[in-house]
């Protein structure tokens, strides 16, 4: 149960995974066929990450050595969802019932509903420390997947993210990376002050254009020895996008 | 006999032995705590330095860390004072544990009125009624060391999601061993008329007393939450006393429900809903509480 022993998964091929393709499904979800940039705020990052950077597919669901994608910030789904869909973890046609009563899909993720979600998520502050817990478990059976968190740049004012900053960076807590969707939308917010708040707390931190995918995939797969390690992907302002 | 070997006599110190054996014992088991006790695990910390985590003082990310580890598979041990494990944690309980659909054994200490002389912010009389309100959960109220080492193994060895309140009150009824063998619901006496005594937590020695002088049935349980109903509804008479050392009230709709079979009167005792804002020792705030063995007399003899 708790050490990886079931050989390797074949992969098999599966469509490309194009931003328009996403974008399409999206409107299945929304019925809009134009999109805000607040509901594409984590696309491009899940682009790259569902897009080689992390080790998972619709096959190796269950497979102990998967690397794990904690979405904390569950508010609008929708480009996860359409992600998730593309890359055939369930059916697109799930896409067109999103928040009914019988739909797998509700507008925030269940992840005893949905194949491939890690966590349920919803109230802001959990997935962060849901992250630490899961990585100092694979610690404790040698298993060397990562454990890849995202959070959004509000989602930081909650205190049990602080606590995790602060314990994850303290103990130097290896094969954990924290991404912040930056669009501005904490109250109180300073620029700048994610990656350096991370840094002061002995966090590897590094800001990048987060509609870039060159520099998303060089900054994900980037992996800081005995330390956690944080990407904090800048997009547009939220205000000045609504 | 030295060291690991002597007996305890605080259920707190217990708490520290028995979960150190367990780690001892089994590999996909890891305690998670938040700087309190830290004296209790130094050695299982010194051995198993990978499985013992201490968060430092942070409640949110303690319990968060302990469901992570249980979505791994790892049967998480999760331990601070009860205030602070269960009322200011307890959207992680809620979501972290029982919405993820994982389990664990969060293990409290103190409770109502342990820490008395620390004053309101150390304890949490309510506490039971909170964490019964997560779909799923048991909730354990051992009286003394030998119950608590055994409430904990047995949690450690499930699966779902247990509270195992360790108080410093302990019990030494029923005589001589002081232990009661399981969850189950067990009759401690047996009384000649309708009036029923369930005692929980410690306070088996009270009711005792009140089931001699008022000739009734004293049943107690470790485990209160879920009750075990078919026992109480063999045993209950038709005037039913809960007797428990938290909130008043808090386990009357659970026996109320599982004894909707017969028209019964009820009377629920226990801790005051009102704060009590004093220091001193837990037997002061048991007797101002009105839980001692002649108040509880007095209060079922008034109610009759």
């Amino acid at each position: 149960m708790i050490s990886p022993s079931s050989p390797p998964t074949p992969r098999t091929a599966a469509p490309p995974l194009t931003r328009s393709r996403v974008l399409d499904l999206m409107s299945r979800l929304s019925g809009d066929e134009k999109h805000t940039v607040a509901a594409t705020s984590t696309l491009d990052v899940l682009l790259v990450l569902y897009g080689g950077v992390l080790d998972i597919g619709p096959e190796s669901v269950a497979d102990p050595r998967r690397d794990r994608f904690l979405l904390s910030k569950g508010h609008g789904p929708m480009a996860y969802y359409a992600v998730l869909a593309a890359r055939g973890f369930f059916p697109e046609a799930w896409l067109d019932s999103f928040g009914a009563f019988d739909s797998p899909l509700g507008h925030h993720p269940d992840h005893l509903l949905i194949p491939g979600v890690e966590v349920s998520s919803g109230s802001l502050g959990h997935g962060l420390p849901l992250a630490v817990g899961t990585a100092h478990a694979l610690a404790i059976t040698g298993n060397p997947a990562r454990v890849v968190v995202l959070v959004g740049d509000a989602e930081l004012d909650e205190g049990s993210c602080t606590e995790a900053i602060e314990y994850a960076g303290g103990v130097g807590l290896e094969g954990l990376t924290l991404v912040v969707v930056d669009n501005a939308s904490s109250s109180y917010g300073v620029r700048g002050r994610i990656e350096e708040r991370l840094r002061a707390h002995g966090w590897d931190a590094v800001r990048v254009d987060g509609r870039d995918h060159a520099q998303l995939e060089a900054a994900l797969r980037h992996r800081a020895p005995g330390r956690p390690n944080a990407v904090v992907a800048q997009v547009e302002d939220k205000a000045a996008a609504a | 006999m030295t060291g690991a070997d002597a007996p305890v006599r605080s259920p707190r110190a217990q708490f520290g032995r028995t979960v150190s054996a367990l780690l001892d014992e089994r590999e996909d088991l890891a305690l998670v705590y938040a700087e309190i006790s830290a004296q209790h695990v130094e050695e299982a910390a010194a051995r198993h330095p990978r499985r013992v985590i201490n968060v430092g003082i942070r409640e949110q990310l303690l319990v968060g860390v302990g469901a992570g580890l249980a979505l791994e598979g790892i049967r998480p041990l999760v331990h601070t004072f009860a205030p602070f494990l269960v009322e200011r944690a307890f959207e992680q309980i809620k979501l972290d544990f029982a919405h993820q659909g994982v389990g664990g054994v969060l293990i409290g200490s103190g409770g109502s009125y342990d820490m008395s002389v620390l004053g309101r912010t150390h304890q949490s009389p309510g506490d039971v009624a909170l964490a019964a309100t997560v779909p799923g959960i048991r909730i354990h109220a051992p009286a003394g060391t030998a119950e608590a080492d055994r409430i904990i193994r047995e949690a450690a060895a499930g699966t779902g999601l247990e509270y195992v309140r360790i108080s410093e009150q302990v019990s030494s009824a029923p005589r001589p061993h002081g232990s009661l063998p399981d969850g189950g619901l067990h009759v401690l006496h047996r009384g000649g008329g309708a009036l029923s005594i369930l005692a929980l937590g410690h306070l088996r020695e009270a009711a005792l007393a009140a089931g001699d002088a008022l000739d009734a049935t004293v049943l107690s349980t470790t485990t209160v939450h879920p009750l075990d109903g078919r026992a109480l509804r063999a045993h209950a008479g038709g005037e039913v006393v809960i007797l428990e050392p938290w909130l008043e009230g808090t386990s009357l709709g659970a026996v109320a429900d599982a004894l909707s079979d017969a028209p019964r009167r009820f009377l629920a005792i226990g801790t005051s809903r009102q704060e009590l804002r004093r220091y001193g020792t837990p037997a002061q705030h048991e007797a101002a509480h009105g839980l001692g063995a002649p108040e509880v007399i007095r209060r079922i003899r008034d109610w009759r």
